[in-house]
C-alpha cells in the first residue's frame, strides 16, 4: 500500500513534467497549425542553458530560472517564428513537418557544439536538492513538490491567458480563421509569434524540471520530451484538460511499471525475447494506441492550394541520369582513398534510404519518420535469410521488409498527415527500444551484412561496393521513374493532389496508402542489405532516421535526383566534418541550417535547377555557350593546360553554377549582368586556375572546394540577378496573356500601369 | 424507381440542423436542378449522397442499394460521379491523365480511345497536354466534368459546374447536359445561375436552411411564393 502511494506520487510527478511539455505543443499546433518536432529539442536546449547559468556560472536559481525561461526561451521561440515558420502557409503538410526538423537538427547540432559529451560536466542539482518533506508517512522530494506546483500553475496561468486576456482571445480568433481574426484587428502574426514564445517557455520549463529527475544529457532529454506527444495526442492536440489527464496517465503507468517490474515474479524476458527496452516504450505504445484509436480522418474538398507540383519524369533524361551517375561513380572511385570511398558508399547508402520517400513522400503524400527502420530490418534479413548475400536473398530481403511495411502501416492508414507521421515515428522507436535490441537480431552489438554475391562478377575492394551501390542506386531510381510512369504512379499522385476526388472516382485510399509503404518499406530496406558491412543497431535510429527524412524534402522529395542530391548532402556532411575537423561544429548545425531555406523553396533543390535547365529550351545560342564552356574545359584538361582535379570541379562549377544563372545573365538588367558575370567569372577561373593538388592535398577538402564554389558563386550570382527573368509556371492566360511571360515583363507591364515607380 | 433516393436525410452539426427530412428523387435521363441560398445545406446534401459525410439519419439509395454507410470509393463502383464546387483537380497531372486516372480507377478497357474521345465531347483536346493545376476557372470546371465521365456513371453530381463559364462555354455546357441526360444519366445540378437552371432542368427542388421548401418544373417554382420569399426576402 506505501509502495503504490508512493509510486503514485513518482508517476504523477512525471506525468506533470509531460503535462507541461504537451501543452506548449498543443498551443503552437492550434495557433499555426505547426506540430513542432523541435519541441522536446527546445527543452533540451534550456535545461543546458540553466545548467550553464545556474552551475557553471553559479548564478542563484530564481535569477537564472528568469532568464532562462523569460528572456531566452520566448526570444528562441520568437526568434523560430519569425524566421522559419513564417511564409510555411500553402506548403504541404511534408514540408512543414520537415521545417521542424530542421529546427531540431539546428537545436541538437548546436548543443553537441556547445557542450561536447565527453567535456567534463559539473552535476545538475534538483530544486533544494536532498530535502524532502513527509507526508502521510511518504517521503516527497521538494523537486516533486515544486514539479507539482508549476504543472498546476501552468494549468491555471494558460486557462486565465486564452479566456481573459486580450491576446488569449485573439489567439482563440486566429485559430478559428486567421484573415477573418485579422480584419477584425487581431494581428496573426505577432500572435503566432507570442504562441511560439509562450511554447518555447514551457518547453523549457519541462527540460528543466526533467533534467533534474534525470540526467543532464542530450539524448535522453530530447526522446524523453518526445514522450509527451502521447500526452497532446491524447488530448486530440487542442483540449489542455484532456492533454493533463494524458499526462497523468502516461506518468502512472511509467512509475506502476517500475514497481512491478521489481517484483520477483515479473519476468526479464518473454519466449526467449528480452523486456528491458519494455519501460522506455511505454509512452510509445501509449502514443501508438491513441493514433490509432483517432476517428478516421474526414475527407474534406476546402483543402488549402499547394505551391508544389509534381512532374512526370521522362524515359530518356532518367536513363540518361542513371547512366551518367554509374559512369562518374566509376570515373571517380579510381582517384578516392580508401576512407573517401566508404564516405561516398555511405552517402549512397543515405541516398537510398531518401529515395525510399520519392514514391512515398513524394508522390503519394504520405509521411514517414522510419525510413531507417526499414534499411535495419533490411540489414537483419539480409544477414539472416538463406543464401548467404545472393541475389535470391536480396529479392527475399525486398519481400519481406515489404511486407512488413505494409503490416506496420495497416492499422496507421486511416490516419492522414500528421498523425501518420507521427505514428511512424513511434514505429521507429519501437523497433529500436525492442526488436533492435534483441539477441536474435543485432546479438547485442553488430552484425555483419555480407556483401552481395552476384553471378560472374566477385566483388571485394571498397571501390568495388562503391561501384555496385551506385548502381544499385541507378537501377531503384528508374524502377522509382517507371513507377511514376504507371497506372499506380499516376494513383499515388492523385491520392497526393487530392484525396477527396481520388476516392469520389473510386480509388480504395487505404489500398493506395498501402501499396505506397510497401514499396517505400522494400526500397528502404536495400539501404541496409547493401550495406556490405559491419552495422551496429544505432545506425538506424529514429534519431538518425530524421535527418534523412529532412534531406530528402530539402533535395526535393519528389524527384529521384532530390533523393539522390539529399542523401550526398547528408553524406557530404560527414565528409566535411572529417576532413576539417575545425568545420565538425558547424557541420553539426549545417543540416538544420539548409532545411530552415524550406519555407521559401518548398519543392527542393533538384527542381530549382532542373528548372534553371528547363528555362535553356529553346534559347540555341545559350545553349551553345554552354556546351561551348563544357568542350572548352575539357579541351583544356586534354592539352595538359589545367589537372585532373582542376578539370573535375570546374565542370561541376559549370554546371551548377553557371548554366543554371545563363539566362539570368542574357535578360537581366545591365548593371546586374556585368557583376554577376564577374562574379562568375571569378569562380570558373578559381575552379579552373588552382592547382587543387598541391593546395589541397586531401580529396575531401576538394569536395568542399566544389561545394563551396558551386554555393558561394552559383547562389551568390543567382541572388545579384534576384529578378532573373525565371520562366513563370503558371498559366498566362491567367493573366490575360497568350505566352509565358517573366519577371521583366511583369516588371514593364507595372511601370507602364503606374502601378511601381 | 430514380436511380438515386434520398429519404428522411437528417444531418446534424452540433446543435445545427444542416439537413432537415430531406426527401428526393433524382431520376434517369433527367437533369434535377438544386437551388437556394448560401449556406441553404446544397453542398452538404452532395457531400452525404457522396459518402464524405455520414447523416445522422436517414438513406441514401443508388440503383436500389442502400448506399448509406459506404465509402465513397464503394458509391463510385455503384456509379456515382461528382463534381466539386471547390475544385478538385489533380493538379499535378496533365488534363489527359486527369481524365485517364478516373477511367483506370472505374476498370474502363480500351482506355485511350476513351480518354480521347471524352476529352473530345467536352471540348479539351487543345489542353489535353496542360498541367491542371495551371487552368484557368472555367476550363478546370471542364475537367471535372470530364473526369466524372470518365467513370462512366449513372448518377452525375454537379456542384455549380458554370460558374467561371463565358456565355458560349455556358451554352456549350447546356446542351453537354441535355445530350448527356438523353443517353440515359441522371443528372443532379447545383448552379447559382437562375436562367441556366431553369432552361436545362426537368424539375428542380429547392432547398433553404436544410429542408426542401419545393419542387417541381421550373415554370411551377418561377411562381412559388415560398421560393420567391426564401430568395428574394419578399414576404
Amino acid at each position: 500500500m506505501q509502495d503504490l502511494l508512493t509510486f503514485t506520487i513518482i508517476g504523477l510527478s512525471t506525468g506533470a513534467i509531460y503535462a507541461v511539455v504537451a501543452s506548449g505543443l498543443v498551443v503552437t499546433y492550434t495557433v499555426s497549425g505547426i506540430f513542432n518536432l523541435a519541441h522536446g529539442a527546445t527543452g533540451m536546449l534550456a535545461a543546458f542553458t540553466y545548467w550553464q547559468l545556474r552551475f557553471d556560472w553559479d548564478l542563484p536559481a530564481p535569477l537564472a530560472l528568469f532568464i532562462t525561461l523569460f528572456v531566452l526561451c520566448p526570444l528562441f521561440g520568437m526568434l523560430t517564428e519569425r524566421i522559419v515558420m513564417r511564409g510555411l502557409q500553402g506548403t504541404t503538410e511534408v514540408v512543414r513537418l520537415s521545417v521542424t526538423v530542421a529546427v531540431f537538427a539546428f537545436v541538437v547540432g548546436l548543443a553537441n557544439w556547445i557542450w561536447p559529451s565527453d567535456a567534463s560536466r559539473k552535476a545538475f542539482l534538483r530544486f533544494f536538492e536532498g530535502d524532502v518533506v513527509s507526508i502521510f508517512g511518504i517521503n516527497i522530494s521538494w523537486h516533486k513538490i515544486i514539479t507539482f506546483a508549476f504543472a498546476i500553475g501552468v494549468a491555471v496561468v494558460l486557462r486565465l491567458l486564452l479566456f481573459k486576456t486580450r491576446m488569449g482571445i485573439a489567439m482563440r480568433a486566429v485559430v478559428d480563421d486567421d484573415s477573418l481574426a485579422e480584419l477584425n484587428g487581431a494581428r496573426p502574426d505577432r500572435v503566432a509569434m507570442f504562441a511560439w514564445a509562450l511554447s518555447a517557455s514551457l518547453a523549457g520549463l519541462a527540460g528543466i524540471l526533467l533534467a533534474g529527475e534525470q540526467q543532464l544529457n542530450i539524448e535522453p532529454l530530447v526522446l524523453l520530451v518526445v514522450n509527451a506527444y502521447a500526452a497532446a495526442i491524447i488530448g486530440r492536440l487542442g483540449s489542455l484538460p484532456l492533454t493533463f489527464v494524458g499526462a497523468a496517465i502516461l506518468g502512472l503507468l511509467d512509475a506502476y511499471y517500475l514497481m512491478l517490474s521489481d517484483e520477483s515474479w515479473f519476468p526479464e524476458s518473454v519466449f526467449g525475447l528480452s523486456l528491458t527496452g519494455l519501460r522506455a516504450s511505454i509512452p510509445t505504445l501509449v502514443l501508438f494506441v491513441a493514433l490509432v484509436r483517432r476517428p478516421v480522418t474526414r475527407l474534406r474538398s476546402d483543402s488549402i492550394r499547394v505551391r508544389e507540383t509534381n512532374r512526370e519524369p521522362q524515359w530518356r533524361t532518367s536513363v540518361l541520369g542513371a547512366l551518367a551517375l554509374v559512369v562518374v561513380t566509376i570515373g571517380i572511385s579510381g582517384m578516392l582513398t580508401r576512407s573517401n570511398t566508404l564516405l561516398l558508399f555511405n552517402a549512397f547508402t543515405l541516398a537510398i534510404a531518401a529515395l525510399s520517400l520519392v514514391p512515398l513522400t513524394g508522390y503519394a503524400g504520405q509521411m514517414s519518420l522510419a525510413p531507417l527502420t526499414f534499411a535495419g530490418l533490411g540489414a537483419i534479413a539480409m544477414a539472416k535469410l538463406p543464401g548467404n548475400g545472393n541475389l535470391i536473398t536480396l529479392a527475399l530481403t525486398i519481400v519481406v521488409v515489404s511486407a512488413i511495411g505494409a503490416l506496420v502501416a495497416l492499422p496507421a492508414l486511416r490516419l492522414s498527415g500528421i498523425y501518420l507521421a507521427l505514428a511512424t515515428a513511434a514505429f521507429a522507436v519501437l523497433v529500436s527500444k525492442l526488436v533492435f535490441n534483441q539477441r536474435q537480431t543485432f546479438q547485442g552489438g553488430n552484425i555483419s551484412v555480407p556483401v552481395l554475391d552476384l553471378p560472374l562478377v566477385e566483388i571485394e575492394t571498397p571501390r568495388g561496393r562503391l561501384i555496385l551501390i551506385s548502381f544499385a542506386f541507378a537501377l531503384l531510381g528508374l524502377a522509382v521513374v517507371s513507377l511514376r510512369r504507371s497506372r499506380l504512379g499516376r494513383r499515388l499522385i492523385a491520392l497526393k493532389d487530392s484525396p477527396v476526388a481520388a476516392a469520389t472516382l473510386g480509388m480504395n485510399l487505404t489500398g493506395s496508402k498501402l501499396s505506397a509503404f510497401a514499396i517505400s518499406a522494400g526500397i528502404a530496406s536495400c539501404a541496409g542489405a547493401l550495406a556490405g558491412d559491419k552495422v551496429s543497431p544505432q545506425q538506424f535510429d529514429f534519431m538518425q532516421s530524421l535527418p534523412v527524412v529532412l534531406l530528402a524534402v530539402v533535395g526535393g522529395v519528389g524527384t529521384v535526383g532530390g533523393a539522390l542530391i539529399g542523401g550526398m548532402l547528408l553524406g557530404g556532411n560527414s565528409v566535411l566534418a572529417t576532413a576539417v575537423p575545425a568545420l565538425s561544429n558547424v557541420a553539426k548545425i549545417a543540416p538544420g541550417t539548409v532545411g530552415a531555406t524550406l519555407g521559401r523553396n518548398p519543392e527542393g533543390a533538384a527542381s530549382q535547377v532542373a528548372d534553371a535547365y528547363r528555362s535553356l529550351t529553346d534559347r540555341w545560342s545559350l545553349i551553345g555557350i554552354a556546351a561551348a564552356g563544357a568542350f572548352g574545359i575539357w579541351a583544356l584538361e586534354n592539352a595538359g593546360l589545367i589537372s585532373r582535379w582542376s578539370f573535375f570541379i570546374s565542370g561541376v562549377v559549370w554546371f551548377l553554377a553557371v548554366i543554371p544563372n545563363l539566362v539570368g545573365i542574357a535578360d537581366a538588367i545591365n548593371a546586374r549582368r556585368v557583376v554577376a558575370i564577374g562574379f562568375l567569372g571569378l569562380g570558373m577561373s578559381i575552379a579552373a586556375g588552382v592547382d587543387w593538388n598541391t593546395q589541397l592535398d586531401a580529396t575531401g577538402k576538394r569536395l568542399i572546394a566544389i561545394v563551396f564554389l558551386v554555393g558561394v558563386f552559383g547562389v551568390g550570382a543567382q541572388r545579384i540577378l534576384e529578378n532573373a527573368p525565371r520562366m513563370h509556371r503558371r498559366s498566362p492566360d491567367m493573366a490575360g496573356m497568350t505566352e509565358d511571360f517573366t519577371d521583366v515583363d511583369i516588371n514593364e507591364t507595372e511601370k507602364n500601369l503606374g502601378v511601381v515607380l | 424507381m430514380a436511380i438515386l433516393e434520398v429519404r428522411g436525410l437528417m444531418m446534424r452539426f452540433g446543435g445545427v440542423m444542416a439537413l432537415n427530412a430531406v426527401d428526393m428523387d433524382v431520376p434517369t435521363g433527367q437533369i434535377t436542378g438544386l437551388i437556394g441560398p448560401n449556406g441553404a445545406g446544397k453542398t452538404t446534401l452532395f457531400n452525404v449522397i457522396n459518402g464524405m459525410l455520414e447523416p445522422s439519419s436517414g438513406t441514401v439509395r443508388l440503383s436500389g442499394v442502400d448506399a448509406t454507410r459506404f465509402p465513397p470509393h464503394r458509391r463510385a463502383k455503384l456509379g456515382l460521379a461528382r463534381t466539386f464546387q471547390r475544385l478538385e483537380l489533380f493538379a499535378s497531372l496533365s488534363v489527359r491523365d486527369n481524365v485517364r486516372v478516373a477511367a483506370e480507377l472505374a476498370g474502363r478497357r480500351h482506355i485511350k480511345r476513351a480518354v480521347e474521345r471524352i476529352l473530345t465531347r467536352v471540348g479539351l483536346e487543345d489542353v489535353a497536354d496542360r498541367t491542371a493545376g495551371e487552368l484557368p476557372t472555367g476550363l478546370a470546371r471542364l475537367v471535372e466534368i470530364a473526369r466524372a465521365l470518365a467513370t462512366q456513371p449513372t448518377v452525375l453530381l454537379l456542384d455549380e459546374p458554370a460558374s467561371g463559364l463565358g456565355d458560349a462555354e455556358t451554352a456549350h455546357l447546356a446542351s453537354l447536359l441535355e445530350d448527356l441526360a438523353r443517353e440515359g444519366l441522371a443528372i443532379l445540378l447545383v448552379e447559382h445561375d437562375v436562367n441556366f437552371i431553369m432552361d436545362v432542368c426537368d424539375s428542380i427542388y429547392v432547398l433553404d436552411l436544410g429542408e426542401v421548401i419545393a419542387h417541381g418544373s421550373p415554370d411551377d417554382i418561377r411562381r412559388n411564393p415560398l421560393v420567391l420569399s426564401a430568395y428574394l426576402g419578399a414576404s
